[in-house]
């Protein structure tokens, strides 16, 4: 295991013409942590992501994947080399059963390469192996779940396949875009074990968060994000004790009153 | 107040639960349950030469297959890649003028001309459409319009490729049996092949494309190329059917890129039933010949076709396969709530 | 001198075609692909009200134009309506009721030169030594009066004003009360206007020949696709980069080529920069 942290985000900036949406943010993610981006809505979260991803061209910056300057790729190359993400507004292929969204990735040149998970790529028949991942992701294969049709499945299953999607393609790195909204107290309950059983497998987790609760739980260091820029970074204690988090979050009047409910 | 309120269910029909993977093959009722629709589509196609009344007819029937090979591959790209074809035209020019070509000034059999027709003119049709590959799906239709127009315009301009007059002295296929049942079996070829196709893993992969490209970006698969290569596979169809057709009539000139290849498959499509596949060729079986028969009234058949595609469209019709599909399939009642 | 002047004229004719697409599309993101068909039908109608009816010339302008107004609208409101958002649909809808109205006038004779429309003012002026119709002449004043009206109108008009707020957003306009069937109305039948007013005063310089119609369609999606789908200003620059290139490949290669011209034009802004010079499309996929 190298010293060089695995992800290197460096002075990346966005401007949506006037507006400026992510403003010389940086960040250095290590290998096999899970860090947390907090923030209130608008923060620029998601362009954050979407910038580091492909999805959107930074107007400046750096990002680095392995020292490798990964910067302007399209989005499926930098997919293509580990770095995968989920949505935050969901977008399974809703008309198809829930195993054959799985095998799309694993058709993905990527699957091919390195095996994908438990081996789908390279062997070929990747129905079974698409159930055999959503099983270990949780759909429970008695009950038939993993043949039902996207569609018809609630959200806390639909949060797991696209997860599911992102293991298909045996990823170094895993973006989850708000993947705890939307769920239930238990279904959040079974979610953070899997994220720990993912970490434990070697993957690299970031993940974007408003249920702070949880997220302290599993994540090992956490930024947070105001108005585009970097407030903060640190490990979740240090961030729940700062004071400016407060005022990010509630305004520097509110703090006081709500840190007498807390 | 006690009012009684109905609403329409439908449910599969118990033939078709059963009929849903191994065990098909039960009996012999379940068996021909789904062997059948296909057997006389099949059978019938086959027998259509047979039973045409006069050599004019038995051409129509060919001429049927081309228009089908093009209905074919609008439909797939349509509704199963997202992307809207407007000029077949473009197809059909291409594979029939590399045929005339390679025939006329090198000498070859069309056993050799239509399969190097098909695969290099889809090569050629698949790099015109490239640079719009890569965006929104109005932009492919813009471009597909385009090319059959401006491509005419070209060759009258420059009158190469014998320009208005065309390339004549063409050979034909020489037996008229020939003729007729190769593009016929071509066109089962293509059917069944593309029903498959789409069911295939890569078939998926065409299908998330329309519906869903970001998600398919994020499992690092390059939408350009994929569409590119569904475009070859459409493109294909129509070269081929462009060669065939220059073999039949034995002349290629810049009619082959004429707006009725754009229009009538889109119509047969819709007709037909759009997403069905089959559909489509059931559309051109209905239209050619009634286009033949309005050969009288000039470019009316053009407006006739154009405003039954308008009025199936405005009042959402669902066209006649997926009407048909859906009566075999499933059956109605009325449930009280 | 003469390139000068003919690609001042051919450019602001250009615009002229191209500015009823763009503001169709840039207002309900619907291509008009019957944008041909209503340029050459509204020549068709004038020519019969001014021979067959025999009213007079300005008047039987104003009552084409109105007419094609009125017909636009009964095509948006009967057609394109009830597909509005199934992109494939529209597509193919404006495309199939382009065609029939084309092919209609085809088949009801309009081939050869019989049908043709006066010019509106005859006799020519030299400028330089350079000559030039007067009605040429006429083409692009008015012309550059359509571009500084609409301007003024989007800018400083309510309904104006209402329809650039749909072009930018149609969600965020339906929040302030703007009724987007009604606004997409209004924009189709001034675009089909728009393609009428084009066609009245440039057929006069030719003939009225349906295969104009299937030109102006390609050169008015050209310039809107160089110009940015969605930008009017950009058309008009597009128009002038797209109309001097024709004059230029007229004068050293011969006339045919215009539309070669044009289709170069598309595929090159598509490999080079496919969101046109002024385009808003900055990200051509959807939002992520």
């Amino acid at each position: 295991m190298s010293n060089q942290p695995i992800l290197q985000v460096q002075d990346v900036t966005k401007a949506f013409g006037g507006v400026i949406a992510v403003n010389r943010v940086s960040l250095d993610v290590n290998e096999g942590e899970i860090v947390g981006i907090i923030g209130p809505n608008g923060s620029g979260k998601t362009t954050l992501i979407n910038c580091v991803t492909g999805f959107i061209k930074m107007t400046s910056g750096r990002v680095l994947f392995r020292g490798k300057d990964i910067s302007g790729k399209p989005a499926h190359k930098i997919a293509d080399m580990g770095i995968t993400r989920t949505f935050q507004i969901m977008r399974p292929y809703y008309s198809l059963p829930c195993y054959k969204n799985l095998v799309i990735p694993l058709f993905s040149p990527r699957a091919k390469r390195t095996g994908g998970w438990r081996g789908g790529g390279k062997l070929g028949d990747r129905d079974t192996v698409g159930i055999d991942i959503l099983e270990e992701i949780g759909f429970e294969r008695d009950s038939f779940v993993p043949y039902k049709i996207a569609s018809t499945l609630p959200t806390g299953y639909l949060k797991r396949l696209e997860l599911a999607r992102c293991l298909a393609l045996k990823p170094e790195i895993i973006i989850c875009d708000e993947i705890f909204s939307g769920l239930s107290m238990s279904e959040i309950a079974s979610m953070v074990p899997l994220i720990e059983r993912l970490q434990m497998d070697g993957i690299t987790l970031i993940m974007i968060e408003h249920r702070l609760r949880e997220l302290f739980r599993v994540s090992n260091r956490v930024m947070v994000l105001n108005f585009g820029e970097k407030v903060i970074e640190g490990t979740p204690e240090e961030i729940m004790a700062n004071e400016k988090v407060k005022e990010v979050y509630f305004g520097s009047e509110e703090v006081e009153e709500v840190m007498s409910h807390a | 107040m006690n009012i009684e309120q109905r609403r329409k269910e439908r449910l599969d029909r118990g033939i078709k639960v059963r009929t849903d993977g191994l065990y098909a093959i039960m009996s012999w009722r379940e068996l021909s349950y789904l062997t059948l629709p296909r057997l006389v589509l099949i059978l019938g196609m086959l027998a259509l030469p047979l039973i045409m009344p006069s050599m004019y007819w038995q051409r129509v029937i060919s001429i049927v297959c081309i228009y089908a090979l093009l209905a074919l591959s609008f439909d797939f790209l349509a509704h199963f890649v997202g992307l809207v074809s407007l000029g077949g035209g473009l197809f059909i020019g291409v594979g029939g003028y590399l045929a005339a070509i390679m025939n006329t000034h090198f000498g070859m059999l069309p056993l050799l001309t239509i399969p190097i027709a098909t695969v290099v003119g889809a090569g050629i049709c698949t790099l015109f459409l490239l640079p719009c590959l890569p965006l929104r799906g109005v932009y492919f239709a813009i471009v597909s319009l385009m090319y059959p127009l401006a491509l005419a315009r070209v060759i009258v301009a420059l009158d190469i490729l014998g320009g208005t007059d065309g390339i004549m002295g063409i050979e034909s296929f020489g037996n008229r049996w020939v003729e007729q049942y190769f593009v016929i079996l071509m066109v089962l070829l293509f059917l069944f092949g593309a029903r498959r196709l789409v069911n295939l893993d890569i078939g998926l992969v065409f299908r998330a494309v329309k519906d869903n490209d970001q998600a398919v970006r994020a499992s690092g698969m390059s939408i350009t190329f994929y569409k590119a290569v569904a475009v070859f596979i459409a493109s294909a169809m129509g070269c081929m059917g462009g060669a065939c057709l220059v073999h039949i009539y034995m002349w290629s000139g810049i009619s082959l890129l004429a707006l009725d290849f754009s229009i009538l498959p889109i119509a047969a499509t819709v007709i037909g039933g759009a997403g069905t596949l089959v559909g489509p060729v059931l559309g051109c079986l209905i239209l050619v010949p009634i286009s033949e028969l309005l050969r009288a009234f000039g470019t009316l058949r053009i407006v006739f076709y154009s405003l039954i595609l308008v009025a199936f469209i405005v009042f959402r019709s669902e066209g006649i396969m997926v009407y048909g599909q859906r009566k075999y399939h499933q059956f109605e009642r009325w449930v009280k709530i | 001198m003469d390139i000068l002047i003919y690609g001042i004229i051919n450019s602001i004719a250009l615009a002229l075609m191209a500015l009823g697409f763009a503001l169709v599309y840039g207002i309900s993101r619907v291509p008009n692909f019957a944008h041909g068909a209503l340029y050459v039908i509204t020549g068709f109608i004038t020519w019969s009200l001014l021979r067959t009816l025999g009213f007079n010339y300005l008047i039987s302008i104003v009552l084409a134009l109105i007419v094609i107004g009125v017909v636009s609208a009964l095509i948006y409101q009967f057609v394109l309506i009830r597909v509005r958002g199934m992109a494939i649909s529209e597509i193919i809808a404006s495309y199939a009721i382009g065609l029939a109205i084309l092919e209609g006038l085809r088949w009801g004779g309009f081939k050869g030169t019989t049908y043709t429309l006066p010019v509106f003012i005859e006799g020519s002026v030299n400028i330089g030594d350079v000559p030039v119709d007067l009605h040429r002449i006429l083409v692009v004043g008015i012309g550059v009066s359509v571009v500084i009206l609409l301007w003024l109108f989007t800018h400083y008009t309510r309904i104006g004003l209402a329809l650039r707020g749909m072009a930018q957003d149609e969600r965020a306009a339906l929040m302030l009360g703007i009724d987007s069937d009604i606004m997409a109305l209004v924009a189709m039948a001034s675009g089909g206007m728009l393609a009428g007013l084009a066609g009245i005063v440039l057929l006069p310089l030719g003939n009225i020949v349906v295969e104009k119609g299937y030109d102006v369609l390609i050169q008015a999606i050209a310039v809107c696709i160089v110009g940015g789908l969605g930008s009017w200003m950009g058309a008009v620059l597009a128009a002038f980069l797209i109309g001097f290139a024709q004059i230029l490949t007229t004068v050293y290669l011969g006339s045919h080529f215009q539309m070669v011209v044009a289709l170069l034009a598309i595929i090159l802004t598509l490999i080079l920069r496919p969101s046109g010079i002024f385009g808003k499309q900055k990200e051509l996929e959807e939002r992520v």
